[in-house]
């Protein structure tokens, strides 16, 4: 314990020292989305001005801090100045700002705001958390995400790092439990279970040998919220983990993270090891006498393994099918022991409940889903990035004041992955919690948000989620294998425009036989992408069956592309671009494009609209 | 390169088929698919059935059964792609270079697949190359990067 108190100390020094380093410091944010971006090209463009100029700058990796369309963000804090945050700063930009900034004190490029202490507050920047886009949040989970460097312990410490951890072990098994209980935490995996409830039933099951794990395979496409927050803050799910392990008395954890991830099961890696170095994680924790150990093990490709069953069966090496239930996981989970298995967002916002109370965070959130949930904003939105907000905030507030709607005419959400449905802009006032959205036909699933707008054909929307089930169908029930692939058969029907009267009837008898007819989550929510968008988007359907016509313009089938002879200005670009050279024409003259050849991938479309001389030349019916 | 299949398995414990899934990847990892040889040295050390081992390989989409090319490129058709036009994307990239996914191209060049969902969903659509993702891809950009790799 000593050891432990000293290096707290050491860790605030040395955090008090950075804030007030005499040299600048360049903070560049090193997310899997800052690292899509260029900020690895961007750090080694930092790593060479620094050395050429002579500058003696520090240079520090952090997480995202959420605004991916930002990215790449740089964070420079010159002595007696605050931390000042430049957006989509790419090489180039980063040449010009770093002499600018660091060396003759002024910049052209507009600061986002500024972090931390306003010590002296350069002209006119406004505190980060201003942003449209940050302050409506509430950052309990995510705020560490962006700030400290992810691959260091004294940062994490420093920021009251293991004060959970410590009033965990000072309430013992018993007490945490009802400490999670009091706070009124739900799974944030999608289910919404009571956690309290899980753990318990696992702290009483029979069986000397128990099981922690920490579900990491964010298989929803869209979402990222796990990613992110693993790569930010890896250290948070780490310490959630030893006090979820604690209160069930498990001493061998693992992390089922999905194999896409690379940079988060690194940065776990790191974690770890520091752990163990300074006796947080293995024999004889803090001197408490309890030991737990956490491994990772990665997926392999199979979105059903996120189911908790499957998960468990991939784990022991076999093929990744979930089975019926109960026995539940807590009572014979791996290898036949009782084992707890939560959700990444979940174990990370364990050691908040406890540094700061269990009623503190039931004071936050709707009355029945407290707290605070985080959700992928993406799809057609302004500013598309990763937010928390307390439960209960509505989806306007969320895709309009956080998000600043999208450009063109919005027109779904949608919420829950492939077991979710999408909501119309009348849903628009719904508070996000987990049971307005299922009375909507939707879930709250894990949080990815997909933006819709005009440009969207709700149709096309429910035939890719139903390809998705039925491709990632484990094929053990007969409904779930084989509906599944008839739904996409009607809806590719329909698509093409060779749809036939009943098929919509047809449509909903399949769903329902899917829903009750399988055994495990991904079967039975299937067909909600189906049912929400016959619901809220039927005259959607009706365009395409009665009048072979898809109102936004993407099925294949049923559009034609065409150039308009009057606007083309024969600018050449739109030949470049189509790859299979059906748009010829000399430079100057208005190009032809030769149906035959067209395979209608929108190329030449996208570039048109770009060019402010040729305008909408080239039209989609 | 093949004959570091044997010393990859003799690395796990014998009749321990919890490794299997962790062997499969490692033997990927350096070979970059799962030859046949490698399925019948596995099903030996495990004392598990080939079929076995090759029923878990092909349950998970990750194994790959083929030789892979030069360049792997990977492209996202998650749900936050799909919207941005992932799809119209494939399309285009399956005439430039030819094939389909799980396909390679003739000259060895390209391999193509798919995958649902990079995380990197904020700057869609996406499309991967050998370890490098690239954002915001269009038509022209992705044909302009493609001349980056031989
Ligand atoms: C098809 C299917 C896929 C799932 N995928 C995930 C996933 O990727 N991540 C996750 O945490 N939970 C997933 N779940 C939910 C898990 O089964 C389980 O409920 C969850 O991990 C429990 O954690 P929690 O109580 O902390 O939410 C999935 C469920 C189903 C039916
Ligand atoms: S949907 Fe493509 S990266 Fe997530």
């Amino acid at each position: 314990m000593n050891d432990f108190l000293a290096l707290r100390k050491k860790a605030l020094d040395e955090w008090q020292e950075l804030q007030h380093a005499p040299e600048p410091v360049i903070y560049i944010g090193m997310g899997s989305c800052g690292i899509a971006s260029g900020a690895g090209k961007v750090w080694d463009r930092a790593s060479e001005i620094l050395h050429q100029e002579k500058i003696p700058a520090k240079l520090l990796k952090v997480g995202c801090i959420g605004p991916c369309y930002l990215e790449p963000l740089v964070d420079i804090q010159k002595p007696g100045f605050p931390r000042v945050s430049f957006n989509n700063v790419d090489e180039q930009r980063l040449s010009k700002l770093i002499p600018e900034y660091i060396l003759n004190g002024t910049s052209k490029m507009k600061p986002l705001g500024y972090l931390g202490d306003p010590v002296e507050v350069p002209d006119g920047i406004k505190s980060l958390w201003e942003l449209p886009m940050l302050k409506e949040q509430k950052r309990i989970v995510l705020r560490n995400c962006g700030i400290i460097d992810p691959e260091s312990i004294t940062h994490y410490m420093a920021r009251d790092g293991f004060s959970g951890l410590l009033k965990a072990f000072n309430l013992g098994a018993e007490g945490v439990i009802e400490e999670v209980k009091v706070a009124g935490l739900r799974g944030r995996g999608g289910a919404g279970f009571p956690t309290h409830k899980k753990w318990q039933l696992c702290h009483d099951a029979p069986g000397s040998k128990k099981y922690l794990i920490c579900n990491a395979d964010e298989g929803d496409p869209g979402a990222f919220m796990n990613r992110s927050l693993m790569e930010g803050d890896p250290f948070a799910l780490l310490e959630g983990m030893i006090i979820a392990a604690y209160a069930i008395q498990a001493h061998q954890g693992y992390i089922y993270i999905r194999a896409e991830y690379p940079l988060a099961i690194e940065r776990l890696k790191i974690a770890i090891a520091q752990l163990h170095r300074h006796h947080l994680l293995g024999k004889d924790i803090l001197k408490t006498g309890f030991s737990f150990n956490i491994q990772i093990k990665e997926g392999a490709g199979a979105f059903v393994c996120g189911e908790e069953t499957a998960l468990i069966a991939s784990l022991e090496g076999r093929r990744g099918m979930p089975r019926s239930r109960p026995p539940y996981p807590s009572s014979s989970g791996l290898n036949g022991c009782p084992t707890n298995i939560n959700n990444v967002e979940t174990l990370a916002t364990i050691p908040a409940i406890f540094r700061e109370g269990g009623q503190a965070f039931a004071g936050i959130g709707s009355k029945s889903s407290k707290g605070t949930k985080t959700f992928a904003l993406v799809g057609k939105i302004r500013r598309t990035g990763l937010i928390e907000v307390p439960m209960g905030t509505t989806l306007r507030k969320i895709i309009y004041d956080i998000g600043g709607g999208s450009r063109k005419a919005f027109k779904a959400v949608q919420t829950g992955g492939p077991s979710g449905g999408c909501l119309s802009k009348e849903f628009l006032d719904l508070p996000v919690d987990y049971e307005s959205l299922s009375g909507a036909g939707s879930i709250m699933g894990s949080g990815g948000l997909i933006v819709m707008d005009e440009d969207t054909c709700m149709v096309d929307v429910a035939k890719y989620f139903l390809k998705f089930t039925s491709q990632e169908s484990c094929g053990k029930c007969t409904p779930c294998r084989i509906g599944t692939r008839q739904m996409v058969e009607v809806l590719e029907k329909i698509t093409r425009g060779d749809a036939e009267p009943g098929d919509i009837q047809m449509l909903e008898e399949i769903a329902g036989t899917v829903r009750d007819g399988s055994l495990c989550g991904l079967g039975q929510t299937a067909p909600n992408p189906v049912l929400t968008t016959l619901k809220y988007f039927k005259e959607e359907y009706e365009a395409h069956i009665e009048n072979q016509r898809c109102p936004a313009a993407v099925c294949r089938d049923l559009v034609e592309y065409s150039v308009i002879k009057e606007k083309c200005t024969g600018c050449q670009r739109c030949v470049d671009v189509c790859p299979t050279g059906a748009i010829t024409g000399p430079r100057s003259e208005p190009h032809y494009l030769d149906l035959e050849k067209c395979i209608k991938c929108r190329a030449c479309y996208e570039i048109c609209r770009f060019d402010a001389i040729a305008g909408d030349a080239i039209i989609i019916k | 390169m093949a004959g570091s299949i044997p010393l990859i398995i003799e690395k796990y414990e014998p009749r321990d088929k919890g490794n299997l899934i962790q062997i499969l990847q490692d033997v990927q990892r350096t070979e970059g698919y799962i030859p046949r040889e490698a399925v019948e040295k596995i099903s030996s050390h495990l004392w598990i059935s080939k079929s076995e081992v090759f029923g878990v390989a092909s349950f998970y989409s990750q194994f790959k059964f083929n030789p892979p090319g030069r360049h792997s490129i990977k492209i996202c058709l998650g749900t936050a792609c799909h919207v941005q036009g992932g799809d119209f994307l494939l399309n285009a990239l399956k005439s430039v270079i030819d094939i389909s996914p799980n396909e390679t191209t003739e000259d060895g060049r390209f391999d193509l697949d798919r995958v649902a969902c990079l995380g990197c969903c904020a700057l869609a659509p996406v499309v991967m190359i050998d370890e490098t993702i690239y954002s915001n891809m269009s038509v022209i950009k992705l044909k302009e990067t493609l001349n980056q790799y031989e």
